[in-house]
């Protein structure tokens, strides 16, 4: 009992998980954003406002600017409507099959919306979607019946697949809800009509804000959907325009340039939208209070029930089933645009893609591998700089905090671009059209997800935990070993997971950075769609449906296992 | 076993002073309570002597080894200074049963597997939870899990035990039992305690001896339970002591006044210098009656408790509560209404400078 150590380590292993965590955020998310800043603002070595606002008013770029926030803004707006109607009906009312409902109400989120704009455009472009088609024939009309090609049409497949964000925000408070709050308004003689617009929506308003603006700002940065359905018709938002500038011209100053500018202004906007979020988020806390839920009073439906139910089950047919099912019909087909009849119908080019394609089996290969590797990386630097952020007092630990809120803040073609910029030979490494740009930028897209979940498990492991572990004679890391490691663990697997699954299905980072032989899933589902080959690209989206839905369901065994031991 | 001495020991963080020259002895083997207000800085003082915190000056000896020593930059952290420890939330280990809780201080010790299985099993016996060793912490009550934290603690047969207000979140019975458990186990193993709480009842039921402490982090008084309670130092230690009553007193023409009205002073003098004073007592050394000795009241409020009477009384502008058990009051008559006026007088008076009440409250 004699060891004597230094009261105050200048120097310990505080400093070097703190630097270590500074470090991997700045390389990986900060160094890109900033050299986006820098190209964007910095023109003949002198910091200059006009000519960014030059591009802005270019013709293109502002259209593009304008197209985001048209799209973004119906998206929104729908979004928000479906959303709350739909998390109203399975949480309030006695709508039949409410618990099954509510699980299919979450199954877009599960799918990736680029497919489904490709199943859409095969079902409704405008000459050959095959609904248009059976219309035109049947009842003889000379058009289209609905062209997917518009604004409306895009709005109609992104609504499709966010709405589930305000779903989700909404069923969630509803559920939550003190029922007591409505049953005093109730005592004090109000009717169903006024406790609804004075104490329910007043109370639930801002879990409808953080889920609408969530909504805003997934579709402001969206790219799937308005490149497979816009690009042909010249609807542009800023993912789209970004991506046309890089790649169509191959690199050149201006367009990169031009890139930059727009990838600024996503940047600053969806900052922006985070700050708001955030604000709404923190200021309707309390309003919530997670009292242990009753029975909230339920609207009977009366008359309208069977109706109601109708119209869930024909929206999700609709929108889940039928474009499910067009994916892998489309895939099973001879040649496109053939009737589905039997004759018709092939399981040879699923064979061919999976077996004797080159380029499908290295598209499928890399999508694997790639999101198996970045989502073990991000995994485990996420829960070195969660530690460091929940756990541990360091001094410059605001510096920290803030390079963590960055990740959430920056889209996809944002990254894709900043990784350009900052690994294609500018300081002294270029890994431009190899695996290993891909990789990096995966893991700063997905380097907020593994942040939010190792931080919220880390949080449940109270310093009392560790400290009675420390009491009973277990040194720092036998500690960090027996106590820390094991509790935290479900949040590790947790956001594995939770990259692995989207890199595998990632469209926007990837298309702007693949090269000859690295193609991903989704890269070559589009690249090969773009090319007329409708029905591989068809066949091979019908296969990463079932990757995903397989692996979807083998995580939710996994967690429930988890949870019970 | 150990004694623990500490040493003019200051801690703050940034500006705020938490403790500063605060000098302690807790004897070999003893029970020593230290008794504060929340936030006073005494689980801030538990911390330091477990090495959870470093401190800014001053030292901590635990046995024979100094453990923290501010000029020698000496700091021996937790897991070397041989202690055993309960925390106020339990901290009772979630992914591991019981008895993997118990048995985890046995492992780092390296104490081999039969030993430590039986040392384990005798633990957990020993504060009854046997049959239990398998369960998860989640499937115990709040009691239980409070056993688990104390058998965790005393299972490699610390030193030292520390204990940061552990019966705070049970209910009142089982605290009084796991108080009476405590306090039998300390005697079993003769191990030193140093148990920290905001709760009198259970500083003076478990102590042998205790420490009062105020909100400024400066100990006011140390003894035994009786010596504080009969004794106190100043206003402050009588206050945190139950329920108190503070007259003020001044010196007139024809001797002391008492209360705002200034009524003649009818008791003994204050045993003080100076023209004010101030007397302190407990409602139960208040002596009533209807129309005896002593100065005039009126009763502002009469509780019935069952085995005593609740009095709220106005005596010259001051409010004074009175306790008599309840079958005297019967037996004399003195069952008071509401508005009623009685006598009182003072069985027994601690007297305080004049002003120190005020700053108990």
């Amino acid at each position: 009992m004699t060891t004597v150590v230094p009261a105050q380590p200048r120097f310990g292993t505080a400093q070097i998980l703190f630097g270590l965590s500074v470090a991997i955020l700045v390389i990986v998310v900060a160094v890109p954003v900033l050299l986006i800043f820098f190209n964007a603002f910095w023109v003949n070595g002198a910091f200059n406002v006009i000519d960014v606002v030059r591009v802005l008013s270019q013709h293109e770029t502002y259209q593009a600017l304008l197209n985001s926030l048209i799209l973004a803004s119906g998206v929104t707006v729908t979004g928000t409507i479906v959303g709350t109607f739909f998390a109203w009906l399975v949480t309030r009312t006695d709508l039949p099959f409410k618990g099954t409902m509510k699980v299919l109400f979450l199954v877009p989120f599960m799918l990736p919306s680029f497919i489904g704009a490709l199943a859409w455009k095969m079902l409704l472009s405008p000459r050959s979607g095959y609904i248009n088609r059976m219309f035109m024939d049947v009842f003889g009309l000379d058009g289209p019946v609905f062209d997917i090609y518009t604004y409306g049409g895009i709005i109609l497949v992104e609504t499709m697949y966010l709405f589930p964000f305000v779903f989700i925000q909404v069923a969630g408070a509803l559920e939550r809800m003190d029922p007591t709050l409505e049953e005093s308004a109730r005592i004090s003689g109000a009717d169903l009509f006024t406790i609804t617009r004075k104490i329910t929506i007043p109370l639930v308003m801002p879990s409808i804000l953080s889920g609408s603006l969530l909504i805003m700002l997934y579709s402001m940065a969206h790219f799937g959907t308005v490149a497979v359905l816009g690009i042909e018709v010249g609807i542009y938002n800023i993912p789209t325009l970004i991506y046309e500038k890089i790649h169509q011209s191959a690199g050149s100053f201006a367009s990169i340039r031009t890139g930059t500018v727009l990838a600024s202004v996503l940047v600053v906007t969806a900052a922006f939208i985070m700050w708001l979020q955030n604000k709404v988020l923190s200021r309707g806390r309390y309003q919530i209070i997670a009292g242990k839920s009753f029975r909230p009073t339920q609207l009977k439906l009366r008359g309208l029930r069977i109706p109601l139910l109708v119209f869930c089950i024909a929206y999700i047919g609709i929108t889940i089933v039928l474009p499910t099912a067009t994916i892998f019909m489309v895939g099973a087909l001879k040649t496109y645009g053939l009737p589905f009849t039997v004759e018709n119908m092939t399981l040879y080019n699923y064979k061919f893609i999976l077996f004797d394609w080159q380029l499908t089996r290295d598209a499928i290969r890399n999508s694997v591998s790639l999101g198996f590797v970045a989502a073990l990386i991000t995994m485990f630097a996420g829960v070195i700089i969660s530690y460091v952020i929940v756990k541990m007092k360091v001094r410059g630990k605001g510096i920290l905090e803030f390079l963590g809120m960055l990740p959430f803040s920056v889209p996809g073609s944002v990254i894709a671009l900043g990784v350009i910029l900052a690994w294609s030979g500018k300081f002294g490494i270029n890994i431009y059209n190899t695996v290993w740009i891909i990789l990096v930028a995966y893991i700063a897209r997905y380097m907020a997800f593994s942040l939010k979940a190792n931080s919220a498990a880390l949080e449940q492991v109270h310093d009392s935990l560790v400290e009675a572990a420390r009491a009973s004679g277990a040194t720092m890391w036998q500690a960090l070993k027996d106590i820390v490691v094991p509790l935290v663990r479900p949040g590790m697997l947790a956001a594995f997971f939770l990259i692995f699954l989207p890199a595998l299905r990632e469209l926007t980072v990837s298309v702007l950075l693949y090269g000859p032989t690295t193609r991903t899933i989704g890269v070559a589902i589009y690249t090969l769609n773009e090319d007329g080959e409708t029905v591989y690209s068809a066949a091979l989206a019908g296969i990463a449906l079932i990757i995903i839905v397989f692996g979807e369901s083998v995580i939710k065994r996994l967690f429930k296992v988890a949870r019970r031991g | 076993m150990a004694d623990v001495r500490i040493a003019g020991l200051e801690k703050r963080y940034a500006d705020h002073v938490v403790l500063s020259g605060l000098d302690l002895t807790v004897a070999d083997g003893e029970c020593f309570t230290l008794l504060g207000p929340s936030g006073c800085g005494k689980t801030v003082l538990l911390r330091l002597i477990a090495g959870f915190e470093a401190p800014g000056a001053g030292t901590i000896a635990i046995g024979d080894a100094m453990v923290a020593d501010a000029v020698a930059e000496t700091m021996i952290p937790p897991n070397e200074r041989g202690l055993g420890m309960v925390f106020q939330d339990y901290a009772v280990w979630p992914h591991m049963n019981v008895a993997d809780n118990v048995s985890y201080p046995l492992k780092l010790a390296e104490v081999p597997v039969p030993e430590r299985r039986a040392r384990t099993q005798a633990a957990v016996e020993m504060v009854g939870l046997g049959g239990l060793e398998a369960r998860l912490p989640s499937e115990l009550s709040g009691g239980q899990q409070q056993r688990v934290a104390l058998a965790r603690a005393f299972v490699s047969e610390p030193q030292l035990l520390l204990l940061d207000e552990p019966l705070n979140n049970l209910d009142a019975n089982l605290r009084e039992e796991m108080r009476f458990e405590i306090k039998a186990l300390q005697k079993k193993l003769g191990v030193t305690v140093f148990y920290v709480t905001h709760d009198q009842e259970i500083a003076l039921g478990i102590s042998d001896r205790l420490a009062v402490m105020d909100d400024t982090g400066r100990l006011r008084q140390i003894g035994t339970p009786e010596e504080i309670y009969e004794r106190p130092a100043d206003a402050f230690v009588l206050s945190f002591l139950g329920v108190s009553n503070f007259l003020p007193l001044m010196k007139g023409d024809d001797g002391w006044l008492a209360g705002k009205q200034r009524v003649p002073w009818t008791g003994a003098s204050p045993a003080l210098d100076g023209d004010a004073a101030c007397a302190g007592f407990r409602p139960s050394d208040v002596v009533l009656s209807r129309d005896g000795a002593g100065l005039d009241g009126r009763v502002q409020r009469a509780s019935f408790l069952g085995s005593t009477m609740d009095y709220l009384i106005d005596v010259a502008g001051t409010p004074v509560r009175a306790a008599l058990p309840s079958h005297e009051c019967l037996e004399k008559g003195l069952m008071f209404a509401e508005g009623e006026s009685c006598r009182i007088s003072l069985a027994d008076v601690h007297w305080f400078p004049e002003g120190q009440a005020e700053s108990t409250r």
